[in-house]
Order: structure tokens, then sequence, then C-alpha cells
């Protein structure tokens, strides 16, 4: 009974001994479910820890709540995708040395069969206009990321609102991958970055239906320090680390190398040549 | 039904080769979850216990307190939490947000009401001529209290179980205040909702088995403790 009981305690203070902190060679990150489902950071940051010694936390979620958390200061630097969301975030001061890094093309993936007969849209907004007539299940993020953003504001083009409360439109709030399982058991259509759907294509039965390249549907990657003026504690020196090895050649060679296991490349890198 | 299949034996296949993933993962459960129910009882047991012995004005209020607190939901914890952790709250300095320290703050904070509710009614149920006979047997009041844990600690360990339960298997306070942070904040059930929204559902299922096998001993291991302490 008495080693029993000295076992259990040794065994509480063995687990609860003290964790290791937080110091200046560690830096937080926070990411869109994008990058991080797609298996890009777990491929770039190991070699930004080998060259800089510093070891990245990263904290995947939806773009609204990765800004949200660098304008809280709870993370050191931040990398999102939706230009509108990222420009206000610099101009209210929060963030600081933006550089977009890499883009891919968002696409409209969907069940095989097709019944809104978006295959034969001749643009994103009429892909959109056939999904909407139809009444097809839509799967939205409804998480306030990067993709849900740039959903509403086509929809809000094409329907002059959002179809919030129609039947066949169904938000989920959860990451991208979680989505496209949705959409794949609805039967239905969901707006998808090339890259995850990619990554998942071998999970689910849907199938890419509009990927013609457009304006519409560019999808810029922006990363950005948070600013050491507004949050002093930050790891602003890690920070533009970071930065500076997501755009230098190296970093941006290994962007545009990065394929899936399909040899698919997910990324197209955009500071080379500038 | 091919799919379980599948799960079940990469389930053995990582838990058998020590998958490196499964092992920092199951560690950190393990240690998140055995600190903050160590902690909570430090903290819950002997207030618990005064609670039950003694009669105070709003005792009631009290006891209806920690009963509605042991169903507190742990999104509510995480999010409470997290305004208080955050570099914007009042306890921003401690740079304890995205930590496991982070992770067990919250869960104490779960475990605490599961472990006084449940340890008052073991104390409630000894009978109270257990106290008599120490005190009639010359035991000091700490030793009468001693005593009375004593009789109540089938009681107790139930009690613990509970906490620990609850605490190795909530995810909603540990993603928010862990952040699900590879090889540092990930636990089991973060790791499992991460694999699940890849649409890796097999890793996910082994994971989930990992779990079922790690409470199973833990409660195993007590099981064996209690028998052998048995009068």
């Amino acid at each position: 009974m008495k080693t029993g009981r000295c076992f259990v305690l040794a065994a509480v203070m063995a687990i609860t001994a003290t964790s290791p902190g937080w110091s200046a060679d560690r830096l937080k990150l926070s990411s869109t479910t994008s990058t991080d489902n797609t298996g890009l950071l777990a491929y770039l940051l190991p070699k930004f820890e080998e060259k800089t010694g510093i070891k990245v936390d990263v904290i995947a979620v939806g773009t609204g709540k990765a800004l949200k958390l660098a304008e809280n200061g709870d993370v050191d630097v931040t990398l999102v995708h939706a230009p509108s969301s990222e420009k206000k975030f610099m101009d209210a001061g929060f963030g600081v040395n933006h550089q977009t890094i890499m883009a891919n093309y968002f696409v409209i993936v969907g069940p095989e069969s097709d019944p809104a007969g978006v295959r034969a849209a001749g643009n994103a907004e009429d892909a959109f206009k056939k999904i909407a007539a139809s009444g097809s299940p839509f799967v939205s993020r409804g998480d306030n990321s990067g993709t849900h953003i740039k959903e509403q504001s086509i929809w809000k083009t094409v329907l002059g609102d959002l179809p919030t409360g129609k039947s066949w439109y169904l938000e989920s709030g959860k990451g991208m991958g979680e989505t496209l399982t949705i959409a794949d058991e609805k039967m239905g259509y969901t707006l998808s970055d090339s890259g995850t759907y990619l990554k998942y294509s071998d999970k689910v039965d849907l199938k890419m239906l509009f990927t013609k390249p457009s304006d519409l549907l560019y999808n810029p990657y922006g990363i950005m320090a948070v600013n050491p003026e507004k949050q002093p504690h930050v790891n602003y020196a890690g920070a533009l680390k970071l930065i500076e090895f997501m755009a230098s050649p190296e970093g941006q060679k290994m962007i545009g190398g990065f394929e899936d296991k399909f040899g698919n490349r997910l990324f197209t890198p955009l500071v080379m040549g500038k | 039904m091919n799919y379980l299949f599948e799960a079940v034996k990469g389930a053995l296949v990582l838990i058998f080769t020590f998958d490196p993933e499964v092992v920092t993962v199951t560690f950190l459960s393990l240690r998140v979850a055995i600190s903050a129910t160590f902690i909570a009882a430090v903290l819950g047991v002997p207030l618990a216990y005064f609670v039950a012995t003694r009669e105070f004005p709003g005792k009631g209020a009290v006891l209806t307190l920690f009963n509605t607190l042991m169903a507190l939901p742990t999104v509510v914890v995480g999010l409470f939490c997290y305004s208080f952790l955050s570099r914007k709250g009042p306890l921003g300095f401690l740079d304890l947000l995205f930590t496991p320290s982070g992770i067990i703050l919250g869960d104490i904070i779960l475990a605490f009401p599961l472990i006084v509710g449940l340890t008052i009614a073991a104390v409630n149920a000894v009978d109270p001529r257990a106290r008599l006979t120490a005190v009639s047997l010359g035991a000091t009041p700490r030793q009468a209290s001693l005593t009375i844990l004593a009789e109540a600690r089938f009681g107790l360990m139930a009690a613990l179980f509970n906490g620990f339960g609850r605490v190795v298997a909530e995810v909603g306070s540990a993603m928010m205040l862990g952040g699900n942070i590879k090889g540092f904040t990930r636990t089991i059930t973060t790791s499992i909702a991460l694999e699940t929204s890849k649409g890796e559902f097999a890793f996910a299922m082994a994971l989930g088995i990992i779990l079922l096998t790690v409470a199973l001993s833990v409660n195993m291991f007590f099981r064996r403790l209690q028998s052998r302490n048995r009068l």
C-alpha cells in the first residue's frame, strides 16, 4: 500500500514537472487551415528551424481568427489569405512588413453528376448562379475564413445578398477539410482553395467542376508581423526572419516545388523575379 | 466494416511501434490530465470536507453552485480562460496561452467542481459514528478528519476518477487554450479533432482507441490499489 502511494506521488511529481516556457527561439504563427492541412507548413518550417534555430508553433485557424489572435498579440506573426482583411489589419496598424508570398486559385467542387451544370458555366459568377438556381446543397465554410470571405463576396455580386436562411445553403462553421467532407456527404457544392481540395481528392467523391483561373477566384496569401509598437512583448525579430525566409529565393523555390502525393503543385510563389 | 477493421489495425500498429507522434500526444494528455486532477484535488478535497462537515448559512446555495458547475461546458471554460490569458486580458503577462500550463489551468477549473461535489457526497455518506469513535479514542480534530476521509476513500477515489475522466476526454478547452500546436500542446483529443478535420479517420480512430486504453489502464491501476486497501 505504501509503495503504491509513493508510486502515485512520484508519478504525479514527475508529470507536473515544469513545462518548457517560451523563449526567444520560439515563434507563434497563426495561420489558416489551408496552409496547415495541405502540409505546406510542415514542409517549410523544419528548413526554417534548421537555418535559424527558431521553433515555430503553428496555430491553425480560419483567417478571421488568425488575424484576431495577431491583433490581440497572442501570436508573433500571421499567414492568411484574404487581401481585404489583410489591408484592414495593416491600415489599423496591427501589422507591419506585409508580404504577399504565394497564391493559388479557388475552385468550385461538387458531385460528379453535377446537377446544377457548373461544368458548363462560362465564368465563376455564372457557376454560382447555376447552383443557386438549381437549389442543390451548397456548403459554406461559415467561419470567417479567407475562403468564406471570398465566397460571400461572390454571392453578393451574383444575388445581391447572401443566401443565408435558404434551405439549400448550409454553413458548416468548420475548416476547409471538414467542409469538403460535409459537401461530399450531402452531395453538394462548395468553394475550396485548390490546395486543400487536391490534398483531399482521394478522400471525397467531389470533383473540381469549375477551375478556370479568373481574377475573381485568385487566392493570394500574405504574411505579416505583429506590430511590436502595439505589442511590445512579441518576438518581432523572429517574425521578420520568418517573413524573410518565406520571401527569399530559397523559400520561394521550396513553395514552388511543394507537391501533394499526386504530384500537383499546390501554390505558386509570387516574390520570385521581382 | 472494412474501414473499422483498418482503423483498429492502424491503431495497433501505431501503439506497438511506439509512433513518436502518438507517444508525444499521449504523454501530454496524461501529463495535463494528471496534473490538473492532482491540483484540483489538493484544492478541492479540503474544501469539500469543510463544506460537508460544517453547518453555515448559505450551505444549500454552495451545494447547488457546485452541482451546477459540474455541468460547465468545456468551451465556456476555454473561452473564459482565453479572455483572461490573452494578451489583451488581465493575465496576459503570464504567457500561459498556447502552453501546456494553459491547458492545465482550464482543466483544473473543469475538474474542481466535480471533485468537490463528489467528495462532499462521499464525506456525507460516512457513518457519523466514525468521527465520534475517533474522537472518543482521543483523536485530535485533524486525525478525526483523516479518519473520515479514510472511511470515504472509495467515494474519494470515484471523485478523482471522474475528475480525471472529464479532463482527459475534453477537447473544447484544450483546443482553445493550447492551440493544438504540434509537439507542444497537442493532446489526444485535439489530435482526434484535427485528424478528423483532415479526413484521416483511421488515424483519428486509432487515437480514440488509445484514449480508451489509457483511461482503462488508469482505472485498472486504481482498482488494484483499492482492492489491496480493503480492510
